[in-house]
Order: C-alpha cells, then sequence, then structure tokens
C-alpha cells in the first residue's frame, strides 16, 4: 500500500509499504477514505520530537471502513464505518477506567523510553514517534488500529467524512481545552493560536458557555477564520501589544482563562526574543519556544486557570512560576482523552451545533502529501487544514482552495 | 528468600528495600575533567599540544583530536549515560589514562623542546590516573553497584488493577512465566513444587535448570530457587499487596541470579543489552498487559511487545513483511 513516511528533518515521502496485518486478537485494519495533517505532526517534521526513525509512518487523524477485525472485537464489524481517535488506549487499565485516555498504561509497548524523558509513559499515538509506541499512523491506505473495540466510533448515518474526521483529534482536543477552563457565566476566554485547534477551542468555549472569547494569532486568514466562523474577536499579536490589549478589553481584569492552542514551536514578534528561544531551542538547550504559553501565564486574571492542549515535549525555559504562584493560577494541561469526547461530540454535530469541516482549506491525494507538509508547515495558500483523501488521486490530484466546508 | 519478608504491623508483606547507591561526588567530578579536557582537544588540538609542550605537527594534532574525542565521549558516559552507575565509564577512563601515559612517555622520549611542560602535563596525568582507579575501585566495590561477576539482582513494582487473588493464581501457575518473562523459554510444572525451567542462550542454545517452590503464602507471596547443583543458580520472590482504594494489586518481584560460572550474567547481559533491572520491569509491565487485556501489545516499531532488548532495535513504525511473531 502507499503511505506518507517520515524520512528525515523536513522530508516526508509517499513509499510503498507492506499491508498492515492484525498483530493482536484485539486489532482491526481500516481502509483509510480520510486522513488529515495535525499541526503537531509539524513538530514530527520539524525533527522537534525525539525517536523518530526514519520510514516512520505518520497521521494520527484518520477514519475508513473496516476491512478485517481480530478475533476479539467483538462490537466492529467488516464494513462498519468508524473514526479512529488518534491516542491508543486499553480501556481496561486504571487510567482509562478513570476516563483518562490518553495516558493508557497499557498501550505503549515503548513505555521505557517516555519514562526515561517523563518519568512515567502516557498512551500510544498513532504515527508519533517510538517513544509513544512506534505504531504505524493513517496517512496511509491503510491502518492497523489496536484495541478497535475500544477507541473507534461508528458512523452510522450519512454525515460526510469531513464533518466527523476531525473527531479523531482536534475538535475534541479543542473542546477538552475549553472544558478545562470550567467556564461560568460571564467568563471571558482567551485563545493563542488560530490554527484548526484554537478555532475548535473557540467554538468549543462559546458551547460552553463563554460570554466572549477573543482569538491572537498573526495570520489574517486565521484570525478572519476565527472571527466569521467561529465568532472570535480577535488580536493580531504583530500588530498590538497583547496584554495592554487584553487588560483593555476585560476592564483590567485579564481573561478568567487562557487557551494556549500553541505550543512547542511559537512565534515572537520581537526579533530578538524569538531568536534567543529559537538558539536555545536549535542546540537543544530547552526543547520548548514557549512564548504563548509565558503571554497566557502572565495575562490571565488572578486566581484563572490556563489551560494547554498546544503540545509540548521537553523541558522550557524562564516559566513564569513566581507569576503562577502569587496570583493562584491553575494550570490544567493533558493529550486529548478523545474517547471521552466521541459520543457527545458527534451528538452536536449531528444535531447541526457545529460542523467541524470548517476548518478545511485544503484538500488532496494522498501522493500530495509532502505538499501539503510544506505548504502547511510555511502556511502558504491561506493553509488552515489538509485532508488527504489515499482513494480520490483523481478527484483530488489538484488543490482547491476553499473558504469553508465542501 | 523468606527470610527477607516480614508481615507488617498491617499484616501486609513487603520487600525490605536495599540501600540505595552511594552519593559519590567524585566521580562526576571526573566526568566535568573530562569534558574540561575534550573540549579544548577537539576545538584546537594544535593549541593544546603546544600547550603541554608537544610538537604541533599533523601527526600530534590527530592523536589530540581522538585523545579529544575520547574525552567527550568519556564525559558524557559519566555525566549522562552511566547515571547512577559509571562504573564502566570510570574503567574506560583507566584505560584512556594508560593511553595518554604512553603517549606522553613516547613523546618524553623524542627528545622534545618543552620537556619541562611535557614532564608537568605527565604528573598531572599520572595524579589523575590515581583519581579515577580509586573512584573505579570505590565503584565496583559497593554491593549494590556490583554487577558481575557474582549475585546479579533486580527487581521491579508494578500495580495491575486485578484482584490479588486473581494475579497470585496467575504467577503460582509457574507455566505462565515465559508468557512474560522474556528470557524463559518455558516452564514445566513437575507436581510437588518443583518445575523444570528453560531459557534461551546465546547462539540458539537452551539452558535448563529445576526449580523448586521454597516458600508459599496463598495470595501473599511466593520464593522460588533453582536445585542444588543447577549450571544457572537463581532464585526469585514476588509479593503481591493489595494496593489502597481500590487500585488493584501491586506486584513485587526480585529476581537474584548466581553465578560462579556467569553463563546466566552473559545469557542476560545478551538479552537485555542493558541493565536487568530494566529487564524485570519490562517483565512486569507485559504480565500487566496479559492480566489487565489478555495479551502482549505490539506496535510495528516493537512487534514483540516491551522488551528491553527492543528499545535499542526498535523497526521503523511501518507493517510487518511476513507474519507477525
Amino acid at each position: 500500500m502507499k503511505a506518507n513516511c517520515w524520512t528525515g528533518r523536513n522530508t516526508v515521502e509517499v513509499q510503498n509499504v507492506p499491508d498492515p496485518k492484525i498483530l493482536n486478537a484485539r486489532d482491526a485494519i481500516v481502509r483509510i477514505t480520510s486522513s488529515a495533517i495535525c499541526g503537531s505532526d509539524l513538530h514530527l517534521y520539524d525533527g522537534y520530537v525525539p525517536t523518530m526513525k526514519r520510514g516512520d509512518i505518520l497521521g494520527h487523524e484518520f477514519m475508513g471502513e473496516v476491512v478485517e477485525t481480530g478475533p476479539e472485537v467483538g462490537d466492529l464489524a467488516v464494513g462498519d464505518r468508524v473514526v479512529v481517535p488518534f491516542p491508543i488506549a486499553c480501556g481496561a487499565c486504571a487510567a482509562c477506567e478513570n476516563g483518562l485516555f490518553s495516558v493508557c498504561e497499557n498501550s505503549n509497548p515503548n513505555a521505557a523510553m517516555a519514562e526515561k524523558l517523563w518519568g512515567h509513559s502516557p498512551s500510544g499515538i498513532f504515527g508519533y514517534s517510538h517513544m509513544l509506541g512506534g505504531y504505524a499512523g493513517g496517512q496511509a491506505e491503510y491502518a492497523r488500529v489496536p484495541f478497535a473495540d475500544v477507541g473507534p466510533i461508528k458512523i452510522e448515518d450519512d454525515l460526510p467524512d469531513e464533518s466527523v474526521l476531525f473527531l479523531s483529534d482536534i475538535f475534541p482536543t479543542g473542546y477538552m481545552g475549553a472544558e478545562m477552563c470550567d467556564i461560568k457565566p460571564g467568563d471571558v476566554i482567551a485563545v493563542w493560536g488560530a490554527g484548526p485547534v484554537g478555532l475548535f477551542a473557540v467554538a468549543s468555549a462559546y458551547m460552553l458557555g463563554a460570554e466572549r472569547v477573543i482569538a491572537i494569532d498573526r495570520f489574517d486568514y486565521r484570525l478572519k477564520k476565527a472571527r466569521e466562523q467561529a465568532g472570535a474577536e480577535t488580536i493580531d499579536y504583530e500588530k498590538v501589544n497583547v496584554l495592554e490589549a487584553l487588560a483593555e478589553m476585560t476592564g483590567g481584569r485579564g481573561p478568567d482563562a487562557c487557551i494556549d492552542a500553541v505550543g512547542m514551536e511559537a512565534h515572537h514578534h520581537v526579533g530578538p526574543i524569538h531568536a534567543y528561544d529559537r538558539a536555545k531551542q536549535a542546540t537543544r538547550m530547552e526543547t520548548e519556544r514557549p512564548h504563548a504559553l509565558r503571554e497566557a501565564l502572565i495575562a490571565c486574571k488572578n486566581g484563572g486557570t490556563v489551560s494547554i492542549i498546544g503540545v509540548y515535549g521537553g523541558l522550557m525555559d524562564k516559566f513564569p512560576i513566581g507569576s503562577v504562584m502569587n496570583r493562584s493560577l491553575t494550570i490544567r494541561t493533558g493529550q486529548c482523552h478523545v474517547q471521552r469526547y466521541l459520543k457527545p461530540l458527534l451528538k452536536r454535530i449531528r444535531k447541526g451545533e457545529i460542523d467541524p469541516s470548517f476548518v478545511i482549506s485544503h484538500r488532496m491525494s494522498l501522493d500530495d502529501a509532502p505538499r501539503g507538509y510544506d505548504m502547511f508547515k510555511h502556511k502558504r495558500d491561506d493553509c488552515t487544514k489538509v485532508v488527504l483523501k489515499p482513494f480520490s488521486s483523481a478527484a483530488y490530484g489538484t488543490p482547491r482552495p476553499s473558504g469553508g466546508g465542501a | 528468600m523468606s527470610t527477607q519478608t516480614a508481615p507488617t504491623a498491617n499484616g501486609r508483606y513487603v520487600p525490605n528495600l536495599t540501600q540505595p547507591p552511594p552519593n559519590d561526588p567524585l566521580p562526576r567530578a571526573l566526568g566535568w575533567a573530562s569534558l574540561g579536557l575534550g573540549i579544548p582537544q577537539v576545538a584546537s588540538p594544535g593549541g593544546f599540544a603546544r600547550a603541554i609542550g608537544v610538537r604541533d605537527d599533523p601527526e600530534a594534532r590527530g592523536w589530540t583530536l581522538l585523545v579529544g574525542a575520547r574525552e567527550l565521549m568519556g564525559a558524557a558516559g559519566i555525566l549522562e549515560l552511566g547515571q547512577p552507575r559509571p562504573t564502566g565509564w570510570l574503567w574506560a577512563r583507566v584505560a584512556g589514562d594508560a593511553m595518554d601515559l604512553g603517549l606522553l612517555l613516547a613523546a618524553l622520549r623524542s627528545k622534545p623542546r618543552h620537556r619541562n611542560r611535557l614532564l608537568g602535563a605527565t604528573g598531572a596525568v599520572l595524579a589523575i590516573t590515581a583519581a579515577d582507579v580509586a573512584a573505579a575501585m570505590r565503584m565496583s566495590s559497593h554491593p549494590e553497584l556490583h554487577a558481575e561477576p557474582g549475585p546479579l539482582r533486580a527487581r521491579a513494582a508494578i500495580t495491575v488493577r486485578r484482584p490479588k487473588e486473581e494475579v497470585y493464581r496467575f504467577w503460582r501457575d509457574f507455566e505462565n512465566l515465559p508468557s512474560f518473562m522474556e528470557h524463559l523459554d518455558s516452564v514445566e510444572d513437575r507436581g510437588g513444587g518443583v518445575s523444570r525451567w528453560a531459557a534461551r542462550a546465546p547462539g540458539g542454545r537452551t539452558v535448563e535448570w529445576d526449580a523448586e517452590l521454597v516458600d508459599e503464602h496463598p495470595y501473599d507471596h511466593l520464593s522460588w530457587r533453582s536445585r542444588e547443583g543447577s549450571s544457572v543458580e537463581n532464585s526469585g520472590s514476588v509479593w503481591f499487596v493489595t494496593a489502597p482504594g481500590g487500585r488493584g494489586t501491586e506486584i513485587h518481584l526480585d529476581l537474584q541470579y548466581d553465578l560462579p560460572g556467569g553463563a546466566l550474567g552473559v545469557l542476560i547481559a545478551g538479552l537485555a543489552g542493558e541493565e536487568p533491572r530494566q529487564q524485570v520491569r519490562e517483565d512486569l509491565r507485559r504480565a500487566k498487559q496479559i492480566l489487565e487485556t489478555g495479551m502482549v501489545v505490539r506496535s510495528e516499531g516493537s512487534p514483540d511487545g516491551p522488551m528491553a532488548r527492543r528499545r535499542v532495535r526498535q523497526r521503523p513504525a511501518q507493517p510487518l513483511v511476513g507474519s507477525a511473531s
């Protein structure tokens, strides 16, 4: 089959690889109909996540049709249409039992690697380094899905792929980011990053009752999307001082909660400050460029919550712990426990409360994945979200820029 | 092994903890010294050669570069890779000192211009050698740090979300052990508390021995030991402790190998590719997977599941060719 493989820093290649096989009795094989490139894939692409190996198949946002099941997958059958959550979870350990699927205790066979870096290991993740399991990912024609009786959700109606695909990661991730803010009536929420996860965080914050949501980015087209499609007020951090603007917009209180939807490769508008963290990151003296997070912590109102859903990998520098401690801030974070949110969020999609396809800007064939990565990374052609269609090469041979859902 | 166990006040059986490794500042200081020497040697081999009174020619620069690279590797080994027990790295320093002394003596014999500088450098290396030998011997002599030969001990603990009775019964059937203990091929129950164990050895050989149950407290504790005269002397103890607040069962495992011949030491070192403690941890992880999910969890990169030796030999995360192992 064809699959998009990591072949080194800033390079991915569509290669011919063997078809996946059932390795465990609870596996299923899925023929992938839609697969997306995630902002966190760019951290792998840029070489900031250790333990990648040449030839690793990328991709953790995918859906498709079940074509084979292991003998112990009772509730899925060949022909079922499923969306697959990005964290792999056994459903039986203490973490899964408590709904903390992304820290499943059994799904990472390489847990020892993660323990060296982080103390304890989170769950395995599709196509996301060997430290997180060494699982083949879903930017491919087929994928093996372990614990298929726990993770995948069946889509039994005729909702198009593009409306349900993002249940695999970014919609629940944005939703959990908003949920962790514990939103109360009247709350003003600020969201750093108006990429796809940030857009879903904005939309989710409104769903959960926020009074106002403010999105912060520097790309016009992204801020426009946040305003027009998600109803956010926006701040362009290259044009105004974010802390001043937020103070003004909230009567000096600061946002009740702040969401970091940027993560480890943030950008700073002041050249030397960006260069400082960029250099430390390049020389591995820190693994993060934490500009968004630092600003979110400083901006947050006293006693407020900072919710971190942008991905971080290791150690950061100049973390404003004094501000956190003295101002009674709460930090909440985690890789999304997607399995928890599948049913409630599918229900919201069915009821028409949201159509997640609004984040899509480009549709391509799987063969075009390398171009998709390059375009997404450099934010060319107003790229917000790339969806790959492994079996529709003819229909999606050329990119079709579009402002919203199909 | 049962002598190491004593029920605590609340009736729980817990293993005694051994002394932690000593906190010895000398190895660290030597690691930093390696770094301090290695950087100028690699950055400016010619300048360094001149500073210690050696002729600055391509040959001397080549040797200096080589020595510098060795120092940097030694620094990485002592400060990072070998932590918390850089015993081997310290002995490697001693070997490096011998090499340096050889090079310096050769330079002294070649009628150098800066004889005094060279003598000074030689004196410094002699002093460093003494420190290296002292540190390496100190590390080697501490029982906990003493890897091989002699008794080799590994312990680990894990919590499994299953009732203690079930975990105990699974373990008490020794024939289940090979399903999660990486080095075991098979265990055959011969009845009467005696079992026949077989392990894989390098070169496709199999090592076999008889083991007997030496202590049994149903649902709490098991101890076993190879019978006298076995080619492979070893023993093991496991404790099952109900975790507080309905968190399942803690498994505490303690394995010990005593090998005059070193056969199993070789075997274990070869299989694990790193310290046995890591292998025991991986064994317990597999046991937890089997007890909680009914299987050993496999990925494309680690098709055999959690395994110490697989950590250094990952496959790419691509589907396997041929049948799964």
